[in-house]
């Protein structure tokens, strides 16, 4: 048995945050913010709270129908000639995905921006059987080059400078490259077109896959995404089991939720549909489609009434971007490709509490992010549900807190359920702090108060309100 | 008959803000409220439940239950997160169906944070108080988005005499207090805290107000550290101020 992945260690990614990240982060997302919020004013807040309801409503209804969908949009599929594989988990997927690849004798992929491949580490597998993979968004291109993964699930480049991307060019392409937007797009727009011409695979993932039609449909702002999935002689689309919808009417729902809450548009600059294979000469596009629908624990999730909402998300990012703690930390603190409020949500329950049982603590729980998603996934209800469950387990994982913890949470609660206790607690906390008082403030506390003083001293313990109480004359009662 | 108040007085205003607590007993009687201390309460146990110890939570909720289930009339505390975990997190706790899910649904149904206490059931936005101060607000989460309370914190201030209201950017962005979150993750609670107290410094104030123990103690120590003049104060603290320096 291989080792599993590593153990997220939420506090020590944020201690190694670079200093200009949190700012260039806060720029970013302001900007995604301020344009959201002005597409909805011009919607109206009563519609746009409709539109919100109408998205969860219909994306629940699927989740709880989702064999039905799922085997509709197969057989549509299969009609339209494309082949339709299942992949019970990521090792599954990327095996299907390299049979594909060997059967077609594939030594370059190009890809387009997609969450569901990075889930399942797809580069790295192919990287790993000798297959050139280039990423064709521009921020997947940037990051790909920098060797690390996306900072932001929408925007995963937004966080480096035209200064650090002209130096990475230089270094890596080898190019003449001026820290100035327009051309580093240029340069970029050259070398992928090379790529897109000389590939033998193209991989996308998919937004939404409509059930009605077996339509896979990509939400892409660079055109990129159309480069990759027509111009290569082969298609393959991973896409998670939970991106099905209904029909084009639900879509349409979706789709007007998903660009605003994610850009600030009201539609991205393109909206891809594509319904299977060339059918006719007279059609173009790959030869070959083949669809890769991945569960990857989804539908252990379906299964938690507590937490199966988890699977609305439709990653347009806006939880992460009203986040204030991932605007302070930026998405590589989370560890894992999908950040911020969602992430922390689903990483836990696709990659186990043991190894992300981190990631539901780091919320404050301020609820911005509930407020935001346009599918209203109740998020700190989920992350509470989370905390539960590594705390003290639930029906679907043992607890994963240290036995100390929970014994240090057991003997806690009788300290503060008994009142005697409690008072005698208030009490002795008064006396003892004397010899850390300073200024009637307690600035440096040992263990483990220690992790409070270390940000901000403490106000000094001072509980005399009940003798206060007591003190006072029965007719002031 | 006078309306009655039961204080619910929440742990950490216990032990940091006694004198909030003694000031909103003067200003609640000063309203014509007959209010009572309820002595064997302790703590509603949110910092379980946000800890994820479920089981001790239940506890201390069912013991929090007991004491003030006997009671009657209002339920009233200063602090909107406290409010939340009764109102919106104790019925959780039990099962659909069962008498303490009955009765955790009952006594949350009358329990109030201060300020919405004072603004939707009394109807009270000026309290007599005089405050001779530049001030501005930080809303608290849970009292803004758990508790749904934006305005009325503000109308109160509004009607204070002699207060200017400041207004704060990101007024409504979290302090980085969190509960738990503050000690688990320390780092990052400091940079947020320390973003709020740029932006309370920033705005000019000569204090800063909210309501709810955790952000108090995480903005007055940020303050502190900062060696800023701004004080922090619970909202209870100015509706109590006569004029004199508090």
């Amino acid at each position: 048995m291989s080792h599993g992945p590593a153990r997220i260690d939420f506090r020590a990614n944020t201690q190694q945050v670079p200093p200009g990240m949190p700012a260039a982060v806060h720029k970013a997302t302001t900007r995604f913010l301020t344009g959201r919020a002005a597409l909805v004013e011009i919607l109206g807040q009563e519609l746009w709270q409709q539109l919100r309801q109408a998205g969860h409503d219909l994306r629940l209804h699927t989740l709880m129908h989702l064999d039905h969908y799922l085997e509709r949009a197969e057989r549509a599929m299969t009609r339209a000639g494309g082949h339709v594989h299942w992949a019970r988990d990521a090792a599954e997927a990327r095996r299907i995905v390299l049979d594909i690849a060997e059967q077609h004798q594939v030594r370059r992929v190009v890809k387009s921006k997609s969450m569901v491949t990075e889930e399942i580490g797809l580069n790295q597998a192919m990287e790993a059987a000798g297959i050139r993979v280039v990423e064709t968004d521009l921020g997947e291109y940037i990051v790909q080059l920098a060797g690390v993964g996306p900072a932001h699930i929408v925007v995963p480049a937004f966080h480096l400078s035209k200064e650090e991307i002209a130096a990475l060019f230089r270094e890596k392409l080898g190019v003449d490259a001026a820290a100035e937007a327009q051309q580093l797009c240029q340069i970029a727009r050259q070398t992928l077109r090379e790529e897109f011409l000389a590939a033998d695979m193209g991989i996308s993932g998919g937004n939404f896959l409509v059930a009605e039609t077996g339509t896979i449909v990509m939400v892409t702002n660079e055109g990129n995404g159309r480069m990759v999935t027509t111009v290569p002689p082969l298609h393959v689309a991973v896409v998670g089991i939970d991106k099905v919808v209904p029909d084009w009417e639900s879509l349409t729902v979706l789709l007007k939720l998903l660009a605003r809450s994610a850009t600030g548009q009201k539609l991205s600059c393109y909206t891809s549909f594509i319904s299977g294979a060339p059918r006719t000469g007279a059609e173009t596009g790959p030869w070959e489609l083949h669809l890769v629908l991945l569960d990857n624990g989804r539908s252990r999730i379906l299964q938690s009434p507590e937490c199966r909402e988890t699977l609305l998300c439709i990653r347009c990012g806006a939880c992460l971007n009203i986040c204030p703690v991932y605007n302070t930390v930026g998405g590589y603190a989370y560890g894992w490709p999908i950040s911020g409020p969602t992430g922390a949500i689903l990483a836990p329950q696709i990659l186990g509490a043991q190894v992300a049982g981190a990631l539901p603590f780091a919320s404050t729980l301020c609820g911005a992010c509930n407020e935001i998603c346009p599918v209203k996934i109740p998020i700190t209800e989920i992350l509470l549900h989370l905390r539960h469950r590594v705390a003290e387990g639930d029906a679907q994982e043992g607890p994963v807190a240290p036995a100390m913890l929970r014994a240090g949470a057991r003997v806690g609660a009788v300290g503060l359920r008994t009142p005697w206790l409690y008072r005698l607690g208030s009490r002795l906390l008064k006396r003892v702090q004397t010899r850390f008082l300073r200024d009637g403030w307690l600035p440096n506390l040992p263990r483990p108060l220690n992790r409070w003083t270390m940000a901000r001293p403490l106000p000094a313990f001072a509980a005399d309100f009940r003798e206060w109480w007591r003190s006072r004359t029965p007719e002031h009662r | 008959m006078a309306i009655q108040a039961q204080l619910f007085i929440t742990c950490l205003t216990e032990q940091f803000f006694p004198g909030v607590l003694r000031r909103m007993v003067t200003l609640l009687e000063r309203l014509g409220v007959e209010v009572a201390f309820p002595e064997a309460q302790t703590c509603c146990g949110q910092p379980f439940f946000n800890s994820g110890f479920r089981a001790q939570a239940r506890d201390l909720a069912r013991r929090w239950l007991a004491v003030f289930g006997q009671t009657d009339g209002y339920i009233v505390s200063p602090s909107g997160s406290c409010v939340d975990m009764v109102r919106h997190h104790f019925p959780g706790l039990f099962p659909p169906g069962t008498p303490e899910r009955q009765r955790a649904v009952e006594v949350a149904a009358r329990t109030r944070e201060f300020t919405e206490f004072l603004v939707k059931d009394l109807r009270v936005t000026d309290v007599g108080a005089r405050f001779l101060h530049r001030v501005t607000y930080h809303a608290s989460c849970h009292l803004l988005r758990g508790l749904g309370v934006r305005e009325e914190p503000k109308r109160l201030l509004a009607k204070v005499q002699g207060l200017e209201l400041i207004s704060l950017a990101g007024e409504e962005t979290c302090c980085g207090f969190g509960g738990v979150f503050s000690v688990i993750y320390p780092e990052v609670s400091q940079a947020m805290m320390e973003a709020k107290v740029r932006a309370v410094t920033e705005s000019g104030a000569e204090a800063v107000v909210a309501c709810d123990a955790g952000c108090l103690m995480n903005i007055a120590g940020g303050l502190r550290q900062a060696n800023s003049p701004v004080r922090a104060m619970h909202l209870i603290e100015v509706l109590a101020a006569d004029g004199d320096p508090p």
